[in-house]
């Protein structure tokens, strides 16, 4: 099943590195904001590109809960869910 | 004791003193010392250009709607003291909400004391946490925390791009609850102007509302300065409309505009209306007679759009980076921070103030110099800011 939470968390990952500025060495755990030093401004912009990929919308809400790359994929992962 | 408060204020005072180090002055603190004419203001002791307020139609310092002012605090003094829904509403109030809905030519209007406070109290009367809102994703700081104050559902969707919001309606066509579309007319930062008409299409398509905050564009465009959904001719597709007094009327205020009869039931669960001090008498009758200069003298848009077109085409034959649209707003956008402080800077020692704008104010993660354009500044006054332009733009290789 391609929209799994490991492979939405590969996804988010490749995504990442597309972007030369991201740390190499992330992974599932790495954290969005300290990690990555993302501003909220980053992470609302690049949650967007991922919403496209999946055909799914995530409502700003629920982002302030979002720690880590696996936490999005989750969230991804059950919004996915609900929608179809 | 502050106990730990501030403490979270360390990586916001480090770029804080960083920006304060890097620039002889302080961005966020330049004094005009008063203003001599709408163009002209002192600042530092010096005769400066102001290219930098949202004063388009330089009404701020209309002699009518100062003499309005004076004449109505003689007769009524200067402040309400109270909330219209606790402590009443003066006739002014009914007078101005009249005025503005036959500008309008809409059923109702309901005024705020800010416009801030008009997208705040507009949006948490209107949706609430089952709702979804779908916001640009460039949309002020006052429309994200309306939003956030309404506690519904908030949807970003891509700048500008109707075929985005498309997308993410039609994602949400099973949620039961009500979908309002939230967009601006011209951009505050960028001056870039929606694509309203196609905006109305899309959201008709899936039934949705739509709300239009024409903050900078009322008094601006439109044959009677009714705003971007005048000028596409697509008022008809517009739920309500915000905006504020503050920018081409000169005062201070904002409202919402509506043929939904259901705007006394919003008076009544809006608390940026109900919990805040109703506007002043003589902002009030400033306001009327403004209105009155909008509708009398044309002429003043007129030389707005020439005058915009002067500093749009000036600033791009430089070869500097703005927006393609022509509006009052003209951003030139720089690639860092320390280049757009040095430039700023350098601008105002030549005696033109602009607005600097850093990320993450800013769009796109880059810094703006952002310039505002005035029905009153003369061909002179904007072929001198173009010069500066140009000769410190050069002096800092921004062009060659
Ligand atoms: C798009 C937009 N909406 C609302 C506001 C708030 O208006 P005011 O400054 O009158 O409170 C502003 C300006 O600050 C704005 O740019």
């Amino acid at each position: 099943m391609t929209d799994s939470i490991p492979n939405i968390a590969d996804m988010i990952i490749e995504k990442l590195l597309a972007n030369p500025k991201v740390p190499r060495n992330i992974n599932a755990d790495s954290r969005i904001v300290e990690d990555l030093a993302f501003d909220s401004l980053a992470v609302m912009n690049f949650v967007m590109e991922i919403e496209d990929t999946l055909d799914v919308s995530v409502p700003l809400d629920k982002l302030a809960d979002i720690r880590t790359i696996n936490d999005l994929a989750s969230c991804l992962h059950d919004i996915k869910a609900e929608q179809a | 004791m502050t106990s730990g408060l501030f403490d979270k204020y360390a990586s916001l005072k480090k770029s804080y003193e960083s920006l304060v180090e890097a620039s002889p002055r302080n961005p966020f603190g330049v004094v005009i010392e008063r203003p001599l004419s709408a163009t002209v203001g002192i600042i530092e002791g010096r005769e400066t250009l102001l290219f930098g307020t949202n004063n388009y139609l330089g009404l701020s310092q209309s002699r009518h709607a100062r003499d309005a002012a004076i004449e109505t605090a003689t007769s009524m003094g200067v402040g309400t003291t109270g909330s219209r829904i606790a402590n009443g509403t003066f006739s002014l109030h009914k007078k101005l909400e009249k005025r503005l809905s036959e500008v309008f030519h809409r059923k109702h209007t309901m005024v705020f004391s800010t416009g801030y406070q008009a997208n705040l109290g507009t949006i948490s009367a209107l949706v609430n946490k089952d709702d979804i809102l779908f916001l640009d994703a460039d949309s002020h700081a006052s429309i994200y925390d309306g939003a956030k104050l309404s506690g519904a559902q908030v949807i970003r969707f891509r700048h500008n791009d109707p075929a985005d919001l498309d997308k993410r309606l039609a994602r949400t066509k099973n949620s039961p609850g009500a979908r309002l579309v939230i967009v601006e007319g011209i951009y505050s930062m960028t001056g870039n102007i929606a694509p309203l008409k196609e905006f109305v299409d899309v959201k008709n398509r899936h039934n949705a509302s739509l709300m239009v905050d024409e903050a900078h564009s009322f008094g601006v465009l439109g044959e009677h300065g009714r705003g971007v959904a005048e000028l596409q001719n697509c008022e008809d597709g517009v739920d309500f409309v915000v905006g504020t007094f503050s920018k081409s009327l000169g005062t201070v205020g904002g409202y919402c505009v509506t043929d939904h009869d259901e705007i006394d039931l919003m008076r009544l669960c809006s608390r940026p209306y109900m919990f805040t001090a109703s506007l002043p008498p003589e902002i009030i009758a400033a306001t009327l007679a403004a209105l009155e200069d909008i509708q009398n003298k044309p002429e003043l848009r007129t030389a707005l759009q020439r005058n915009s077109t002067q500093l749009h085409a000036g600033l791009k034959e430089l070869g500097l980076t703005t927006s393609d649209f022509v509006s009052p707003v003209i951003a030139v956008t720089l690639e860092t921070i320390p280049q757009a402080i040095t430039f700023w800077n350098a601008l105002l020692e030549e005696g033109v103030y602009v607005n600097l704008s850093l990320p993450p104010a800013t769009p796109d993660n880059r810094p703006l110099l952002r310039c505002s354009v005035m029905a009153a500044h003369s061909p002179e006054e904007i072929a001198k800011a173009v010069t500066v332009f140009g000769k410190v733009a050069r002096t800092l290789g921004v062009i060659s």
